[in-house]
């Protein structure tokens, strides 16, 4: 059976979920080879046999965390020169695809991003995508060289399926542009206790009514019910209520949980192209004229101030 | 020695306009409006700010798309960039991320350049790569996603915000950038600028210019294929209600009828 490379996004050797979601696509087309580099990567092997991959390929080297994305695509190049997989993909995140994007270059293959979904085809893997904000779905395909794709996160439910994992070390020699942009200093985000953005299963998002960065707090006690991740409008975060890296939108994070709640968000194309593919909407907007209520499920024509605590308050009470 | 700056721009369909894929499934631009894409105009605002810095600096725009996308060169150029280079071709039509790429370091080869700036993804194909693509092609370092920027002598700086870590990048020139929307606010063109940009030169290539075969690029020439595209069905209409005391106590019976409670 053809193998399929799937570049490992980890943390010091813990496993992200958008991973294991790879490994569950790759699987439809082949057996996958998980690639992991960088510090803990052979930690990352018994989450990734789990999940089905039959080898981890692992290389550990300074370059990694000292310089920007080359030394990875020349370790991914390595790689897929060891295995020469029907397909790479990798995980949707704006790194991966700058590594996914040279390395396809390199190898002389067509690049798909930011697919939905992946299925194999008699051309090769057949990918998902949505265009335009969301109003159009497209069916592509790489039609030169070995597909190399990415998968946005929450694309497919995670399945277990153990695998051997056998680790093998790969061995990698750094390009001569590897070391071309010098990472001087990294200061890691402060934890929030709340899921990642973009691999939530809930999102409860905040915008201009929210009125204020002291306001959102009524937004986190919501999410802290549900479990759930925080978003914000680009009008929220361009006033400075809540951080860039919790906007959801055409320039912000783009999000696909099953639960979306949008609170004081009027629903503007900018912001409709980042949540429109989330399974279930619901909204809470002061404007019954909002267009974010051509969107929901469920819509609530009410002031947030007092819709969105009671139902914090419901939820804690139903959770019990 | 003066800093050659080249920012690369696109033309893009208004987004929010009504955006349509033609028959061959190429992007429809009969239909709707088309400006300089919002996200690359923080990159030009970066290139004013950058060569305002430097002793000497000269701004050249460059796009690649069909007659129409003068229009995002006169806009960058009444913001104040120096001069402009359109990159025009029937074969061009279908141009894929690859080709594209190619065509932008060929023309950027030929035009000269210390530093090229991005800006971080297009609004009508978002895929962000382009500047890594560029990078590679160019075999200069890829300093990109920066929300803050700047230019020292032969170097340049920056900080890259991801989503586990903010990142502080330095490399030699020259090297390609993309900034994204966080960088700062994008100047309006002056009323002066505008009429400057009426008398400012804009260079036109084709494909023999930059010597690419036609076969490099267009649709036949793109190293992916869109089989289909289908209009997304409209949400099925939801239930709206007027809060009336209990909104809050209605949305919850709501969610936990759909197991989310």
């Amino acid at each position: 059976m053809a193998e399929v490379l799937v570049y490992v996004d980890h943390v010091d050797g813990a496993v992200r979920k958008p991973t294991l979601e790879l490994l569950t696509l790759a699987r439809r087309i082949g057996e996958p080879v998980a690639v992991a580099l960088g510090n803990g990567a052979a930690d990352t092997a018994a989450a990734l046999a789990e999940h089905g991959a039959v080898k981890v390929l692992t290389a550990d080297a300074p370059e990694f965390a000292d310089y920007l994305v080359v030394p990875k695509v020349d370790a991914l190049q390595a790689a897929y020169d060891a295995v020469s997989p029907a397909a790479v993909l990798l995980p949707s995140s704006a790194e991966a695809k700058e590594i996914a994007a040279r390395l396809a270059l390199r190898i002389g293959s067509g690049i798909i991003t930011d697919a939905v979904d992946l299925e194999a085809g008699d051309q090769g893997p057949v990918a998902t995508q949505s265009a335009f904000a969301a109003s159009y779905t497209t069916k592509s395909r790489v039609s030169k060289g070995t597909p190399v794709i990415t998968v946005k996160p929450n694309s497919v439910a995670v399945e277990a399926a153990p695998a051997a994992g056998a680790v093998e070390s790969l061995a990698v020699s750094f390009s001569a542009t590897a070391t071309g942009t010098k990472v001087l200093s990294r200061t890691p985000r402060e934890s929030t206790g709340r899921p990642e953005l973009t691999e939530a299963a809930i999102v409860v998002s905040g915008g201009r009514g929210v009125n204020g960065a002291e306001n959102f707090a009524i937004i986190e006690a919501l999410a802290d019910s549900l479990g759930a991740a925080v978003g914000a409008s680009r009008a929220a975060v361009d006033a400075g209520w809540y951080p860039h890296t919790n906007q959801v939108g055409q320039t912000g994070k783009s999000v696909s949980p099953q639960l979306y709640i949008a609170s004081g968000i009027s629903g503007a194309i900018q912001h409709r192209a980042g949540m429109q593919t989330s399974k279930t909407i619901v909204a809470v907007n002061k404007d019954a004229e909002a267009p974010i209520f051509d969107l929901v499920d469920y819509g609530v024509v009410g002031d947030l101030f007092d819709v969105v605590p009671q139902l914090t308050d419901e939820v804690k009470s139903r959770k019990g | 020695m003066s800093l050659r700056i080249v920012v690369c721009v696109k033309y893009v369909p208004d987004a929010t306009g009504d955006r349509h894929f033609a028959d061959d499934l190429t992007l429809d631009r009969d239909d709707v409006d088309g400006l300089l894409s919002e996200l690359d105009e923080y990159a030009v605002e970066q290139a004013l700010q950058i060569a305002d810095e430097a002793d000497d600096a000269e701004i050249t725009v460059l796009t690649v798309g069909p007659e129409d996308a003068k229009d995002a060169l006169r806009k960058a150029l009444s913001m104040g960039a120096d001069k402009a280079v359109h990159v025009e071709d029937d074969d061009l039509h279908g141009t894929d991320v690859i080709g594209t790429s190619l065509v932008l370091a060929k023309a950027v080869e030929k035009t000269g350049y210390d530093l090229v700036i991005c800006g971080m993804a297009s609004t009508d194909g978002t895929m962000g790569v382009l500047p890594a693509l560029l990078a590679e092609r160019l075999g200069v370092p890829q300093v990109t996603l920066l929300s803050e920027v700047s230019v020292d002598g032969g170097t340049v700086k920056g900080r890259r915000d991801g989503d586990s870590a903010s990142e502080q990048l330095e490399a030699s020139l020259p090297a390609v950038v993309s900034v994204t929307d966080q960088s700062g606010e994008a100047r309006y063109p002056s009323f002066k600028g505008i009429m400057a940009a009426k008398k400012k030169p804009v260079e036109s290539l084709d494909l023999e210019d930059l010597e690419i075969e036609a076969d490099e690029v267009g649709l036949g020439g793109s190293w992916t294929a869109v089989d289909s595209a289908a209009e997304r069905p409209a949400r099925t209409a939801g239930t709206i209600v007027k809060d009336e005391g209990e909104g809050g106590k209605q949305l919850a019976e709501f969610l936990a009828g759909q197991k989310f409670i």
